[in-house]
């Protein structure tokens, strides 16, 4: 079985451009071109340079010892959160922008949930002097203020979804209602693996680099190149398309997604989509997806904006379809736990997303050789105030 | 055998008049009135709304009605069971406008029979891809005698213009500027190079203008390039206006069709 897109956009059943004829010509260019202009020497050449001395990579591959002591088994951290803007996702905004740019595009949109895209694309945006457009959910807006103010210092213009949820989901029909609107200087740079054909599969290409250097930096701290567990946390998925994407025709090494419960699966108030949604078209992406009977699409819910999505990427319903990884969920109050765990074991305070990768580490069954890479996505400045709202660190 | 779209377009090729509203909106049973006040005021066809909560390519007007109408509890089964025996009131060309999810989870097929037997003439579902459903549900859009509408803008290459041409078997949609419904980019109907460019393909199938045509200078200009213009997003905000249903789609129509 392949874990590959095919030539017509599909993962297995999954994928597929299911977008409005508005949208075809600027996807069909893309769909033409991004292969081409990623293989191209002096597109490899800028963009590799940049990671290197602007974004900071390689970014570490760290042994968490008094974690590894605690679970009785050894993890590794890639530390993803010390990239510039404090996340993953800086490696798809400065890959995207080059594209848009060789495109001759010269207006930026982007959607964003904890606004860690957001961020990464108003940064970039910055660095190339391109306008800059983020659409975010007006609830989002409120609960991830940091990076609100951070994008706006940066020049972007932050512009609320106030329809639906008012999260993500919301964020990225306006989004996408913008490049039907504005079809010849737009680019549309979407921050996960999600949307249509080629947008999972060129997002997933750029974060490929995460499992790029895990392979050469556990050849040098273990000598092998596999581990025996990834874990990452799936929103939309594309820091665990990154940490999977050179592992997925390795059987040997289990990938773990981790996605969001919220209150608890049944409890209505949930983004675990593995478990909650079938089959179905979200955002230009016939993928699973949290929806009614009718096919009117569900709101989701996390404390973690950035898994507070009724979709997950194509890649991922696939390796989930097929078994290829094993989907785990975790609540709010677990995941908050995990923060402070690793917060007061190793001196590192995560982003909530990153959090719901670490809190399922107890339940994979890891021996106590086994090697386990978990992906710490983001840094949790961000979060900084539900944390203060939600520990008591009077006295602890 | 011809369905009702088909036989419209051999008899009339001008100024026909399309209105769109979404089904459950501003009431949920407010569907088969709708349709028959709008028959009894001289409009040519009618595109009815199925409701979807993410609806990609609408502004905020049909965003908002469809919300609304969802709220309403419109669902495809309840819209089945509205339009259930409409053709024994009225013989008006039906086209359903909405969005490929709710479809594909109801059953393509199954939708596409219940059409049918309803006496719906043809579909437009923005998000269904030309490819795929040439590929999978051609065949099955066909026998149940189903038009499948597919859209144009300003951007469709000629090629492409020609192929969708060529799969279609009512008009082709052309979509007046790069906007969502009820057009943000209001420009009204002045892209007349494009207009003209389209018209001179000479294309097998008649054309019909809609976004952003919301008054009866927009609605003339459209006529002078096409064979007629669809209004959606005007009419859905006629329809919330005070005073009754009747009242609000007979001065609508009325402002449409009066000469500038």
């Amino acid at each position: 079985m392949s874990y590959n897109v095919n030539e017509k956009g599909f993962y297995g059943k999954f994928g597929g451009a299911y977008i409005p004829e508005m949208l075809f010509p600027n996807v069909e260019e893309l769909r033409q071109n991004y292969l081409q202009i990623m293989q191209e020497p002096e597109f490899q050449e800028e963009l590799q340079g940049l990671l290197r001395d602007y974004v900071g990579r390689p970014t570490p591959l760290y042994f968490a010892k008094r974690l590894s002591e605690k679970y009785n088994t050894k993890i590794y951290l890639k530390r993803e959160d010390l990239n510039h803007t404090g996340a993953h996702k800086i490696n798809n905004t400065v890959g995207q922008v080059l594209l848009a740019k060789r495109l001759g595009k010269t207006r930026i949109i982007a959607e964003t949930g904890a606004g860690q895209h957001g961020v990464a694309t108003a940064t970039v945006c910055a660095l190339m002097g391109l306008e800059c457009i983020v659409y975010m959910g007006a609830i989002d807006i409120e609960r991830q203020a940091p990076n609100v103010a951070r994008m706006k210092m940066l020049g972007a213009k932050v512009v609320a979804a106030t329809s639906g949820s008012k999260t993500l989901k919301d964020a990225t029909n306006e989004a996408i209602r913008d490049w039907i609107s504005n079809p010849l200087d737009t680019y549309y740079i979407i921050g996960s693996v999600v949307g249509p054909h080629p947008y999972p599969d060129m997002v997933a290409r750029f974060q490929a680099i995460i499992s790029e250097e895990i392979k050469w930096q556990l050849q040098e701290k273990e000598g092998r190149q596999n581990p025996d567990y990834v874990v990452a946390c799936v929103g939309g998925g594309s820091n665990a398309a990154g940490a999977f994407y050179h592992y997925l025709d390795v059987p040997e090494v289990k990938l773990v997604a981790v996605e969001a419960a919220g209150l608890g699966i049944d409890s209505g108030e949930s983004a675990a989509t593995s478990v909650l949604g079938k089959i179905g078209v979200i955002h230009g992406s016939r993928t699973l997806l949290m929806q009614t009977e009718d096919g009117q699409v569900t709101e989701p819910y996390s404390i973690s904006a950035g898994l507070d999505y009724p979709g997950v990427g194509p890649l991922h319903a696939h390796l989930y379809d097929s078994k290829r990884a094993i989907f785990e969920s975790v609540t709010d109050d677990e995941a908050l736990q995990a923060v402070l765990e690793l917060t007061r074991l190793e001196g590192i305070i995560p982003a909530l997303e990153s959090a719901h990768a670490l809190a399922a580490i107890h339940r994979i069954g890891a021996k106590p050789d086994d090697i386990v890479v978990l992906n710490l996505s983001g840094r949790g400045d961000k979060d900084l105030t539900t944390y203060l709202n939600r520990f008591d660190l009077n006295g602890k | 055998m011809e369905n009702r779209l088909q036989r419209l377009f051999v008899e009339k090729q001008q100024g026909l008049l399309s209105v769109y509203f979404t089904a459950g909106f501003p009431n949920l049973n407010d569907t088969v009135p709708i349709i028959l006040e709008l028959e009894r005021n001289g409009v040519e066809m009618i595109e009815v709304g199925m409701p979807f909560s993410d609806p990609l390519a609408d502004g905020p007007t049909i965003q908002h009605s469809s919300e609304l109408a969802l709220r309403n509890g419109m669902t495809i089964p309840k819209l089945f069971e509205q339009l259930k025996g409409i053709r024994e009131q009225t013989q008006i060309p039906l086209v359903l406008m909405g969005y490929l999810n709710p479809v594909m989870q109801y059953g393509v097929e199954r939708f596409c029979q219940k059409c049918q037997e309803i006496g719906i003439d043809g579909i437009i579902l923005p998000d269904l891809p030309l490819a795929e459903y040439v590929e999978e549900y051609k065949e099955i859009f066909e026998a149940n005698c189903l038009s499948k509408v597919f859209l144009v803008t300003p951007q469709t290459p000629e090629q492409r213009i020609r192929e969708i041409d060529s799969h279609s078997n009512a008009f082709v949609y052309m979509v007046s500027s790069a906007s969502t419904t009820g057009g943000t980019n209001n420009k009204g109907v002045e892209n007349t190079e494009y207009f003209q460019r389209v018209k001179a393909m000479g294309l097998k199938n008649p054309a019909i203008i809609g976004f952003g045509i919301h008054n009866n200078e927009t609605f003339a200009q459209a006529c002078n390039h096409a064979s007629g213009a669809i209004i959606g997003s005007a009419f859905i905000k006629a329809l919330e206006k005070e005073g009754s249903l009747t009242e609000n789609i007979q001065s609508f129509i009325q402002s449409i069709r009066n000469q500038p």
